[in-house]
């Protein structure tokens, strides 16, 4: 287990202050400048170094995608955008974060936007995050006050605007080009690319758009040292993380610990365990809802990272783990994924806002085995005919879901079918 | 995708009150010259707030303040579900009952809400009072079930919880944010696993020997680049 002198969020439980002293104590904002110092090209490097993997569920690595941005300014300003829409479900690590550890954020974004040569940065939280809000309104002043942000940040010359954004309930505005959509004051529905955001994101300028929990992370890796951060996890899955683990654990939490910990190990040292025991487990979602569900043989031995659960045909995603006992109607759990994602979808491709509500229909008759055999692939063929078709990954997120639960699970949709025709028949046969 | 329009029944007039009108005027500044449109979602969760929803008028009066055509505010507040687009009870309750929620018996909650409160799911209590929503995913996943009051979370609830927490609501008492239970945030129940200790500052690297390894390894990268190819 992850020693807690090197875990990034000491503050995660909300235990000591979260304001600007509080947070000074912790060692946030110790020799910001000096980083700041060292320029910009030291900075994006030491971060590709790091392996710091983006956290918000794709895993791209952060150094390399803050080395897009164009590397001299013009006369179209460059922006950081922070996604701090937080609602994939099973997935809760941003909001203490928010709430619990500001300054590391604040600090993050002013370092972030230097290297990246932004000197504005505008933080997009979800709307029902409103007390997470005022925590990080709150924190965003002290620095105002204290000089860390505003004209001369920190004393280092550079100019720099922090501003936070509320959202107002959608989903889609996790996806980065919904994001930026939503901001201008629109829709959230996802714009196709290419161009990409550092060449035309918000507002036509160069924009880079970051997880909370990417950009919170990145002073301590750079006031500690790369190989301080790559020293955790296997290689090209470096760093530490937070885990959010709920639904049929003992004890749910969230908890940072290293990447590439065995799952088995993760929930039985910080959750208490399975409920009922392990034995008890029937399957596990390994990183928010979007990621295909694993059967209790798979999640014996597997790691929590980006590669071991690629390999099994899943992903770390969020790495949000909702944890399903044996007292679970496993259809009935990805029925009401489905029913999420339908609810979810923007609407602006087809394949997407019809095919999610196909899914969802097909998927509540599966619960009660109301179908034929047959149907079981023609909903593993419509899961195909929508991920991949679509402009931004929603599709794709509603149809992996569904495929898990086929993969793993089809004698158990099969037995529902034939239960239920049986019913059928003697019910007929007696009346 | 979820379909909503606005209510039939419309109020005549609406405008933002003076405390609204310096607050809006202050979001309007964040945002770049010529980019007010940027302020559409916080200018209607303003109205929402005064009005408690979203109302034909405020959409008019909206986008004659922002520079916007009203069909471009209207498209905005029917797209965020945070908007009610008909008028809500004093006191809004939501369930969250997805996934994680409802692992943890978030169908006993929405049972408990409607017992006490008599109404439906997106109904509203014949006195006003109450009105009763679902969630989708409302982001405290390991605090499930998770109710929302106003902008307050109630987490870790059960169907006893909410009953008990309903009827203080409806004597008219206010309710603590945050876990029933009593636990620290997002920690573990029970003992302290980690976390326990008194944090102290983390020791910073060498800056000096890392600007040096890191000039000397671009140095040797453009030697490289530069020497003639055998």
């Amino acid at each position: 287990m992850l020693a807690d002198k090197d875990r990034i969020f000491t503050n995660l439980y909300g235990r000591h202050d979260w304001r600007l002293a509080g947070a000074r104590a912790r060692g946030d904002w110790d020799g910001t400048k000096e980083i700041l110092d060292m320029g910009a090209d030291w900075i994006i490097d030491e971060m590709k170094r790091s392996g710091l993997r983006g956290r918000g569920g794709a895993g791209f690595p952060t150094g390399l995608k803050w080395s897009f941005m164009p590397k001299t300014e013009s006369d179209r300003p460059h922006y950081l955008v922070v996604n701090a829409d937080e609602g994939e479900p099973g997935t809760c690590k941003d909001r203490d974060m928010l709430r619990f550890d500001p300054h590391k954020l604040v600090e993050g974004c002013l370092i972030a936007s230097f290297a990246m040569k932004a000197h504005a940065c505008y933080i997009y939280i979800r709307g029902e995050f409103y007390n997470e809000a005022s925590n990080l309104q709150v924190a965003i002043d002290e620095a105002y006050a204290a000089g860390l942000i505003g004209n001369n940040a920190c004393g280092s010359g550079w100019k720099f605007d922090l501003y936070l954004h509320r959202g107002a309930g959608a989903y889609i505005c996790g996806e980065e080009t919904a994001l930026i959509e939503s901001l201008e004051g629109k829709k959230g529905q996802p714009r196709l690319k290419p161009p990409f955001p550092a060449g035309v994101g918000l507002y036509g300028c160069p924009t880079t758009v970051n997880n909370v929990e990417s950009i919170a992370v990145a002073p301590t890796i750079l006031r500690r040292g790369a190989s301080w951060f790559s020293s955790f996890g296997r290689p090209n899955n470096a760093g530490t993380k937070v885990f959010c683990i709920s639904g049929n654990v003992n004890k749910p939490c969230n908890v940072e610990d290293a990447m590439s910990i065995p799952l088995k190990e993760l929930i039985e040292k910080h959750c208490g365990g399975v409920r009922g025991g392990w034995d008890n487990l029937q399957a596990i979602i390994p990183g928010g809802a979007s990621v295909p569900v694993l059967p209790k043989s798979i999640c014996d031995t597997v790691l929590m990272d980006f590669d071991a659960l690629r390999d099994v045909k899943s992903g770390l995603g969020t790495a949000a783990v909702m944890v399903m006992d044996k007292s679970v109607d496993i259809v009935a759990a990805i029925a009401r994924l489905s029913a999420f994602y339908k609810h979810e979808s923007c609407g602006q491709c087809t394949p997407c806002r019809e095919g999610t509500g196909w899914l969802a229909r097909v998927m509540k008759r599966m619960v009660k085995g109301e179908a034929t055999l047959s149907e079981i692939d023609m909903l593993e063929q419509v899961t195909y005919q929508i991920e991949g078709h679509t402009i931004c990954a929603l599709g794709d997120a509603a149809a992996w879901p569904v495929q898990g639960l086929i993969r793993h699970f089809r004698p158990e949709l099969e037995r529902r079918i034939r239960d239920y025709r049986d019913a059928k028949t003697r019910d007929k046969a007696a009346a | 995708m979820s379909t909503r329009a606005l209510a039939k029944e419309q109020p005549a007039s609406f405008a933002f009150n003076a405390d609204y009108t310096a607050q809006l005027n202050r979001i309007i500044a964040k945002y770049p010259a010529g980019r007010q449109a940027s302020a559409v979602i916080p200018a209607l969760d303003l109205a929402q707030r005064q009005e408690g929803w979203v109302t034909k008028p405020a959409v008019e009066e909206i986008a004659k303040i922002l520079g916007m055509a009203p069909i471009r505010v209207l498209e905005v507040a029917t797209f965020y579900t945070m908007f009610n687009l008909s008028p809500v009870g004093k006191t809004h309750v939501q369930v969250c009952t997805s996934l994680s929620c409802w692992l943890r018996g978030s169908n006993d909650v929405v049972k408990a809400c409607k017992e006490k409160l008599g109404i439906g799911m997106g109904e509203v209590s014949a006195d006003g009072k109450f009105s009763l929503a679902e969630l989708e995913c409302s982001g405290a996943c390991v605090n499930a079930p998770v109710l929302q009051i106003g902008d307050d979370y109630i987490e870790d609830v059960d169907y006893a919880s909410t009953s008990k927490l309903l009827d203080a609501l409806k004597r008219g008492e206010s309710v603590k944010a945050g876990s029933v239970t009593g636990r620290d945030g997002s920690a573990p129940a029970g003992d302290v696993i980690t976390l326990g200790e008194n944090p102290t500052p983390p020791q910073k690297q060498d800056f000096t020997a890392a600007k040096a390894a890191f000039e000397k390894a671009k140095a040797e990268a453009a030697a490289k680049a530069a020497a003639p190819k055998a």
